[in-house]
């Protein structure tokens, strides 16, 4: 009998992406089962935000991408441009999202709770919002429809390094309460020890697929970033920082 | 006043909060140049229209239609060279414009005027208003995901080209309404100005919407009020040509001076 954990979310055959004649991505294999934190990791131009447009059919792409049919995706962005002057406020956006799909309008103080942030911020101008502010925002918009596999693109890359820490924290917490699958583009390699339960190594192809234990070794990672990579994985807390790739 | 000149007085007011409407949204998206090519692409229909002795607002219709096209297809390539297209639609379609309208009717097609609606031009006009009208409030959802994040919009499932062209549509529309009063140079500015306003003053969306309305009606108003009143207003040794189009943006450029004074509610 077919076990859930068995069932793919997401099966990715033969992905290729130009973007104006240049080859992104070639011929990337990959899947996600039920559950499942997928982190993608790799350098600068590796194509990693790239796959995530093609995988939400934003960008045109050739070979399959499978989508489950129980998958309710909520998307997290890297960073938004929008102008700081809007007049618009994460309830606007909240509410903008609930009547495009359709379901009953968010419980503003449910969502408060779970995300950290008071109701006067949700009422604020998201011009006038924090890094941290605005992106715990975000993570709160992806959640509205009750997905149950989050896309997040770099989510702490606009937020201070502290505020890193408890983004990450907000993220794992709130896939743990809702059961939530993931895939999630990180530069962090901590993070990705500490929750991924696999990881895609991506530099236009596939570099490395797998458990990131067993398939993140120190040569995965030189022939990722091109150089050696300064960090070993261990379990102390207080060493969770990875060295940033050069 | 005769029954045409109040048909003409009740529709210029609803345009005024049609314009509002819509140039709420228009500024938000960051499309005010675009919206000036889309009031400037009217007058070489106008002028065409014109030439063959059939009505002018039919041929800035046509040229509005295929105006709004091209722009659409402008922004979904959104290459670098947008700009560059948009700026030299714009000062082609004014040459050509000017070059095919006739002479003693080039000021009206530029600046606009009033005069009185028949019955059926009326109602035209009012069933225009009300499509404005119901898009903007239909679609208010879609426009605040899209304006905020095409990205996100699209990942919530919005199709954001459809949705775009759908709206310079609904732009197109409302420039076609003004034209009559405002004339190709000025209906942009009711568009845009009237907006300028709301953001000037607030901060919440609904606020931003009512604010950007009324201060249109508002400028139709007196516009037309002044207009009406005091056509050639004398101050000292220099006459106003006070007509209805440079009233009415007068007005609404005054109340944005003011706006800069005030602080936002």
């Amino acid at each position: 009998m077919l076990r859930l954990s068995d069932v793919n979310l997401l099966t990715v055959k033969n992905l290729s992406v130009r973007i104006e004649d240049k080859l992104i991505i070639d011929d990337l294999n990959f899947d996600l089962k039920s559950r499942e934190r997928l982190s993608i990791l790799g350098p600068n131009g590796a194509g990693k935000t790239v796959l995530l447009k093609a995988l939400l059919d934003l960008i045109p792409y050739t070979g399959e991408i499978v989508w489950a049919a129980e998958v309710r995706l909520g998307y997290v962005p890297q960073k938004i441009d929008a102008d700081i002057h809007l007049p618009l406020t994460f309830t606007d956006l909240f509410r903008a999202k609930c009547r495009t799909l359709k379901v009953p309008p968010a419980d503003l103080n449910e969502v408060s709770n779970s995300i950290g942030l008071t109701r006067e911020l949700l009422e604020t101008p998201v011009g006038h919002l924090s890094g941290g502010q605005f992106q715990r925002g975000l993570i709160a918009f992806a959640l509205i429809g009750k997905p149950n596999l989050l896309l997040l693109d770099e989510p702490t890359a606009s937020v201070d390094e502290p505020g890193e820490e408890h983004i990450y924290e907000l993220i794992h917490r709130l896939q743990d309460e809702h059961n939530l699958a993931s895939i999630m583009v990180s530069h962090d390699l901590s993070f990705v020890f500490r929750y991924a339960t696999n990881v895609l190594c991506l530099n236009r192809q596939r570099v490395c697929f797998g458990a990131p234990r067993e398939a993140l070794s120190p040569d995965v990672l030189e022939k990722l970033y091109g150089e050696p990579m300064g960090f070993y994985h261990h379990n102390h807390k207080d060493h969770l920082k990875s060295e940033p790739p050069a | 006043m005769t029954t045409s000149e109040t048909y003409s007085v009740i529709l210029v007011l609803l345009t005024a909060l049609a314009a509002g409407l819509v140039g709420s949204f228009a500024l938000m998206k960051r499309m005010s140049l675009a919206g000036d090519v889309v009031s400037h692409i009217a007058l070489p229909g106008l002028g065409v229209a014109m030439l063959l002795k059939v009505n002018p607002l039919v041929g800035a219709a046509i040229a509005l239609l295929l105006g709004t096209v091209l722009i659409w297809q402008l922004q979904n390539r959104a290459t670098m060279t947008t700009d560059v297209a948009i700026g030299v639609i714009f000062t082609a379609a004014l040459a050509i414009g000017t070059v095919l309208t006739p002479s003693e009717d080039l000021i009206e097609a530029l600046f606009g005027g009033f005069e009185g609606l028949t019955l059926l031009w009326f109602v035209i006009g009012l069933l225009a208003v009300i499509t404005i009208v119901v898009f903007v409030l239909a679609f208010r959802y879609k426009l605040i995901l899209s304006l905020f994040s095409p990205e996100l919009a699209a990942a919530t499932g919005v199709n954001v080209s459809r949705l775009n062209l759908y709206f310079l549509l609904v732009f197109s529309l409302t420039v076609l309404l003004g034209l009559r009063f405002l004339g190709a140079l000025l209906v942009g500015a009711l568009i845009i100005i009237p907006a300028a306003i709301g953001r000037q003053l607030t901060h919440t969306l609904t606020a931003f919407l009512l604010t950007s309305s009324i201060a249109s009606v508002l400028s139709v108003i007196l516009g037309f009020s002044i207009s009406r009143f005091y056509p050639h207003l004398v101050i000292g040794h220099v006459t106003l040509n006070l007509t209805l189009g440079p009233a009415i943006i007068a007005v609404a450029t005054v109340l944005f001076l003011l706006s800069l004074l005030r602080k936002k509610i």
